[in-house]
């Protein structure tokens, strides 16, 4: 359960935003500049917002009345950077790894590195490196990571937009697949309004900071 | 006059202390001041960087006084250690530090510049603490740069001349490093010892260049790699 409404003053505009997602997908629509991935970091901890609140599973994360802003490292949040942000000097299995937390904190979900790379089909991969594999390839590696630090919410900065349309169809539907296995809110960038209304149970368009329209479907199970 | 390898032996200890010094101050501070902003950077920026421009016998000048009898750091070291900086070996590797500083130092933050921030904030993400980025993304993805700082700051050790020499003096077997026997033995008209320590500076320090440039073409083609 995600719950947000902060502003954040950027150079040419002010970005004002509220929303709250329980589970399923929401999808951030926009042009480039609306300010889609400065809410992304602001709700992560890589940027502050200049006032408001971000509540993760009834645990407020940033709130500027408490003067609460919890550190990046404890906000249990996965990110998918738009440029993938792999580690160039270590193989898909250690870049997996990295995040894995050092005690199964979730005993249930208490997560093997071959698991998730099995669930993401680049088990075959494991001994490679970043610099060796296809742009789909380091996005399921990316999502590989993501997933390892077993967060209690996926952000997903414009995850598909550097693929070419068949992996991107392809990619698509696993990442419905993976919001129902998984269970957690996923927060979605995307400029494509066709890819917003095919993964969003909600979507909620941005111009110049301004939230211009929610439009919410039933979560698909 | 037959010829001596003592000063070559003392180069390579002062150049090797000299460099182990250069590579635990300025990997530190190169790190604080590429990350960090704070009141009065931009002169703490330029005094690191002053022994690169200022004149070796401005530098030896400054380092007699700090160092001497008489100067702050020597009274500490005469009272503490026992011992004196100015004339020894501690004096040569003291000079060979700060000159090769700078150039460890420019090195070393440009490289730490150049890591993609992405990627110490995606580290974070993944839940690792600023340490744990530092010398798990940082560090092993600036590699290159701090090696190549580390090579010209040898290098840079092994020819200092004139600060060297008003701190440390001339002492054969003691003080007398390479670049201060050359000058010296060509004073004296031994042009034999002179020339043999400058065919071995000179290839060395050719060497260096040449492995450098090779080393940094090589690194430039594995980074960019290419998809599959």
């Amino acid at each position: 359960m995600l719950k947000a409404f902060f502003q954040k003053k950027l150079p040419t505009f002010e970005l004002e935003i509220n929303f709250s997602l329980s589970n399923g997908i929401l999808a951030l629509v926009g042009p480039s500049g609306a300010g889609k991935t400065t809410i992304l970091q602001c709700v992560a901890g890589l940027q502050t917002p200049s006032s408001g609140e971000i509540n993760i599973n009834d645990k407020i994360v940033f709130s500027s009345e408490q003067g609460v802003n919890i550190p990046i490292r404890k906000r249990r949040i996965g990110y998918v950077f738009q440029d993938y942000a792999l580690f160039p000097h270590m193989t898909v299995e250690k870049n997996v790894m990295y995040g894995k937390p050092q005690k199964g904190s979730i005993p249930n979900k208490a997560l093997t590195v071959s698991n998730v790379l099995e669930m993401l089909k680049i088990e075959h991969l494991r001994n490679r490196y970043p610099n060796q594999i296809s742009g789909g390839e380091k996005q399921r590696v990316a999502l590989a990571r993501a997933l390892m630090t077993e967060p209690e919410l996926l952000l997903l900065d414009e995850p598909l937009s550097a693929l070419d349309q068949d992996t991107r169809s392809t990619l698509q539907q696993e990442l419905l697949k993976l919001q129902v296995q998984w269970q957690i809110p996923f927060i979605l960038v995307t400029h494509d309004l066709q890819e917003a209304e095919m993964l969003g149970n909600q979507i909620i368009k941005l111009d110049h900071g301004k939230q211009e329209e929610i439009r919410k479907f039933d979560v698909a199970q | 006059m037959e010829f001596s390898y003592v000063p070559i032996v003392l180069s390579l200890k002062v150049a090797f202390a000299a460099v182990i010094i250069v590579t635990c101050s300025s990997i530190p501070i190169a790190a604080l001041m590429a990350k960090r902003e704070f009141f009065g950077k931009d002169v703490v920026e330029s005094i690191i960087t002053l022994p690169l421009v200022l004149p070796p016998s401005v530098i030896g000048f400054m380092l007699l006084y700090v160092f001497g009898k008489n100067g702050p750091l020597g009274k500490l070291f005469e009272q503490w250690f026992h011992t004196r900086i100015v004339f020894t070996l501690a004096g040569a590797v003291i000079a060979a530090a700060v000159v090769a500083f700078p150039l460890m130092y420019q090195s070393v933050k440009v490289a730490i510049e150049n890591v993609d921030q992405n990627l110490e904030k995606a580290a974070r993400t993944l839940g690792a603490g600023e340490l744990r980025v530092f010398f798990t993304i940082t560090l092993p993805l600036a590699l290159n740069g701090i090696v190549a700082g580390l090579v010209l700051a040898f290098a840079r050790s092994l020819g200092e001349f004139g600060a060297t020499l008003m701190i440390a003096g001339n002492i054969p077997g003691k003080t007398q490093t390479m670049p201060i026997a050359i000058y010296f033995a060509n004073e004296a008209g031994d042009t034999g010892q002179a020339s043999i320590l400058v065919i071995i500076m000179t290839i060395f320090s050719f060497l260096v260049i040449y492995g450098l440039n090779r080393w940094g073409k090589g690194s430039r083609r594995d980074s960019r790699g290419g998809g599959a």
